[in-house]
């Protein structure tokens, strides 16, 4: 944690009031968080809706089931 | 246009960034789940709407956007779930500091207004544009990019100012979040 809070004393802001590297540490732990989610990818709840969906026939009944995406940890 | 396998895929190809978008403005995978369920079910019901050619991930993303806005205003005076159910959600476990920091920003981004903590993401995460995130939103541009640069002073406040480990009594601070605490 140390140089998170160095980050607190940096240069004084240009643009609009925000310190440049701030913003990009913004940015960098924004995405992270964020990309932490789009990598586990497509979970099989949302798989199989879709293939249903597109079978002949499919109806868009009974979509509720979400036990596929209990064991997700 | 009809449905067809291409269309499908691409469908299937968004659903990760709006799994991460709907946790992102929702803070919850569970509710997240089902916003992006509910938005996958409209779409495909209302896929003869959608232009082909058109921005596929951004009109689902409008979709989503629009059920949780309605959904936020139907939950908001049930009881939140507790703290931590977004880190349920993330598979990897990051460091001790690292998921601190996590914290605190994950926090934090929740004390955003709705309006802004989502320009935020839909630009700086999403990757989308500001022409497009304002096309998502139903908003100008430069509305977009004044919430994107007030989510940023206000998160810089909150993250980076003296004395604001748990976003407490500091008075930049708190002139900064302005309302939001209530």
């Amino acid at each position: 944690m140390k140089d998170f809070k160095a980050q607190k004393t940096a240069a004084p802001a240009k643009q609009g009031g925000l310190n440049p590297e701030i913003q990009s540490r913004i940015g960098h732990q924004l995405r992270a968080m964020y990309d932490d989610v789009v990598r586990q990818g497509v979970p099989d709840r949302f798989a199989e809706l879709i293939r249903k969906l597109d079978a002949p026939g499919g109806s868009s009944s009974d979509f509720g089931d979400a036990s596929k995406t209990e064991g997700r940890d | 246009m009809p449905l067809t396998d291409s269309l499908r895929d691409d469908i299937l190809a968004a659903v990760p960034s709006l799994r991460a978008f709907a946790i992102s403005l929702s803070g919850n995978g569970d509710r997240a789940d089902d916003l992006v369920q509910e938005t996958l079910l409209r779409a495909l019901a209302n896929i003869d709407s959608f232009q082909p050619g058109s921005n596929l991930p951004a009109w689902l993303f409008t979709i989503l956007r629009n059920l949780f806005r309605s959904d936020y205003r139907k939950r908001r005076r049930e009881v939140e779930d507790a703290e931590g159910s977004y880190a349920k959600t993330l598979k990897s476990q990051p460091g001790q500091n690292a998921h601190l920091e996590f914290e605190e920003f994950r926090a934090a981004l929740e004390k955003l207004p709705q309006d802004q903590r989502e320009a935020l993401i839909l630009v700086g995460a999403s990757g989308f544009s500001y022409e497009d995130a304002a096309a998502i939103c139903g908003c100008a541009v430069g509305t977009i990019k004044s919430r994107v640069n007030r989510a940023r002073s206000k998160l810089s406040a909150m993250l980076y100012v003296d004395g604001a480990e748990d976003f407490g009594p500091d008075d930049t601070v708190r002139a900064v979040i302005g309302g939001s605490g209530g």
